[in-house]
């Protein structure tokens, strides 16, 4: 306990990028119920390889900041895979499959070709996937992610009664006059963002897991949208909080640990969801 | 002035005609039946009607300043709202939606607006429970509670009895016909022919070609309504 406050008083960094984190786990979880009612939790896994094979083509252009190229080629793929989406004459489910086993290909034969400046590859390619310790991240890295998490925040609240209507009902809300494919734009859009700027601490292969948990888990319980909301981000925040402080206190990659405590966290809310029914 | 009327209207997909020389029009406080064979045209005829897709030629009009927003919808349920987590409160707000324009909440008037039309359908006290929870009837009274949020003008109901027990069915007819009286044009697509000549005052029957449209009491001695009558009557 003592060396996790003496970690908190001596290294601003970890004092930043704990603070990012729990932004980029409140904004995945905020998706995520939206995400999970409209089915599109795979897009949120495709985009994530989409990242990691943009980030591969930024780091072999010898770009610091990767996330100037992964950015918009991601949230352009986000696009893309809504509109697959629905034509009807593409599976949608295959596209997404084609779209990311090709994704993470590539990026990975783009590291092996263009090396860089990097000693090792697989370290680069297993950061990527997996996410770093928390003493890897740097400055920028968190400030741009925590502007980034706080206007897809702002988005959220904002738009939240738009999202609402067209998550439950889309045709509803297309046939009396919302304008239906500009918020699943917009949904898409804020997705990719999110998935991008979470790629650094959580790894592209981890973060669907941020998305899904914590929305499945509130709604083992509760029954509103409202409160499967609310539930889902304090869900969420709590176990970026326990895994910043077990990752910090033994020493274990930061998002795996978050994402372990987002599945124990699901066991529990099914076990309480099922006596709750019982009753 | 009519409040739409359709002339020699063709509707399809992708250059496919599915019905050909459609006119009928709809008046202010008329409550109009379509019926016709699965297939027949009547899913993208409302589809046409709600402006999510234009007819392949002919022309549609919306008389009364009758704008996209001052229609009200019931569609048919789709699966992803059978398990969504949803209070009856939020789904009828929900119906509020298309008058805020860009405005992140909704306004006082918006609310009340809800909880009038909750206490109108009669479902004021289920207003917290969980929409998924509740009966088929149940549910079909919120989701007629959120279209008259979205208008009290026109209503477009889309087989709002499929799948309900007659009991519940005979209900919702009556609810129906009462918001009717109390001045609500109405728009339903129905298999029921039985109820559409009970309630309805005009009938279009679309069949690839309209087979008929005009009121109620014209289509019981048409040959139309004879020959739909007769098939109806042997299934039922």
């Amino acid at each position: 306990m003592a060396k996790i406050i003496f970690y908190f008083q001596n290294f601003p960094t970890i004092r930043y990028a704990t603070l990012a984190l729990l932004l980029i786990s409140l904004c995945a979880a905020l998706l995520g119920v939206t995400l999970v009612l409209k089915r599109f939790s795979m897009i949120g896994d495709g985009l994530s390889h989409v990242t990691f094979g943009a980030a591969a083509i930024a780091t072999a252009m010898g770009l610091v900041t990767p996330i100037y190229v992964s950015l918009p080629i991601t949230v352009l793929a986000a696009v893309l895979l809504l509109k697959i989406r629905s034509n009807t004459k593409i599976q949608g489910d295959a596209a997404i499959a084609m779209v990311s086993a090709g994704s993470l290909a590539f990026g990975y034969l783009i590291m092996n070709l263009f090396p860089g400046k990097s000693s090792s590859i697989s370290g680069d390619a297993c950061t990527n996937l997996f996410g770093q310790g928390i003493l890897g991240i740097n400055k920028q890295d968190v400030a741009i992610c925590a502007i980034l998490s706080a206007l897809v925040l702002f988005i959220f609240i904002f738009f939240y009664n738009k999202i609402f209507a067209i998550t439950f009902d889309e045709s509803f809300s297309r046939a009396t006059g919302t304008r239906a494919e500009v918020y699943n734009t917009l949904i898409a859009v804020i997705t990719g963002v999110i998935i991008v700027v979470s790629m650094n601490m959580v790894g592209a292969l981890l973060i669907s897991a941020l998305i899904t948990f914590p929305a499945l888990s509130a709604m083992r319980v509760f029954k509103t949208f409202r409160s499967v909301i609310i539930c889902a981000s304090v869900i969420s925040i709590a176990c970026a909080i326990i895994g910043v402080l077990v990752s910090l206190a033994v020493k274990t990659p930061v998002g795996s640990t978050i994402v372990v405590a987002d599945v124990a966290a699901f066991g529990l809310f099914s076990l309480i969801g099922a006596i709750l029914k019982r009753n | 002035m009519a409040l739409i009327s359709c002339e020699n209207v063709v509707l399809g997909y992708e250059n496919k005609p599915i019905v050909e020389n459609l006119t009928f029009c709809l008046e202010q406080g008329n409550y109009l039946c379509i019926v016709g064979e699965n297939g027949s045209g009547k899913s993208t005829l409302i589809r046409t009607i709600l402006r999510l897709q234009s007819p392949m030629s002919g022309y549609l009009t919306y008389g009364d300043g009758l704008r996209k927003n001052e229609i009200g919808y019931l569609p048919q349920q789709t699966a992803a709202q059978k398990d969504f987590p949803a209070s009856v409160y939020e789904v009828v707000l929900s119906g509020c939606l298309n008058r805020s324009g860009l405005a992140p909440f909704y306004t006082a008037k918006q609310k009340k607006s809800a909880r009038d039309n909750m206490e109108l359908l009669g479902i004021t006290h289920l207003q917290k429970r969980c929409y998924r929870e509740l009966s088929g009837g149940q549910q079909q009274r919120v989701l007629l509670a959120r279209a008259l949020c979205a208008s009290s003008k026109l209503i477009l109901l889309d087989e709002p009895v499929a799948g309900l027990d007659p009991k519940v069915t005979a209900d919702m007819y009556e609810i129906i016909k009462d918001l009717n009286r109390s001045g609500v044009t109405v728009i339903m697509v129905s298999h029921d022919i039985e109820a559409a000549i009970k309630y309805s005052t005009h009938i279009l029957h679309v069949a690839h070609t309209p087979k008929f449209f005009g009121t109620t009491e014209d289509y019981l001695s048409s040959d139309a309504g004879i020959a739909f009558l007769k098939g109806g009557r042997k299934n039922g």
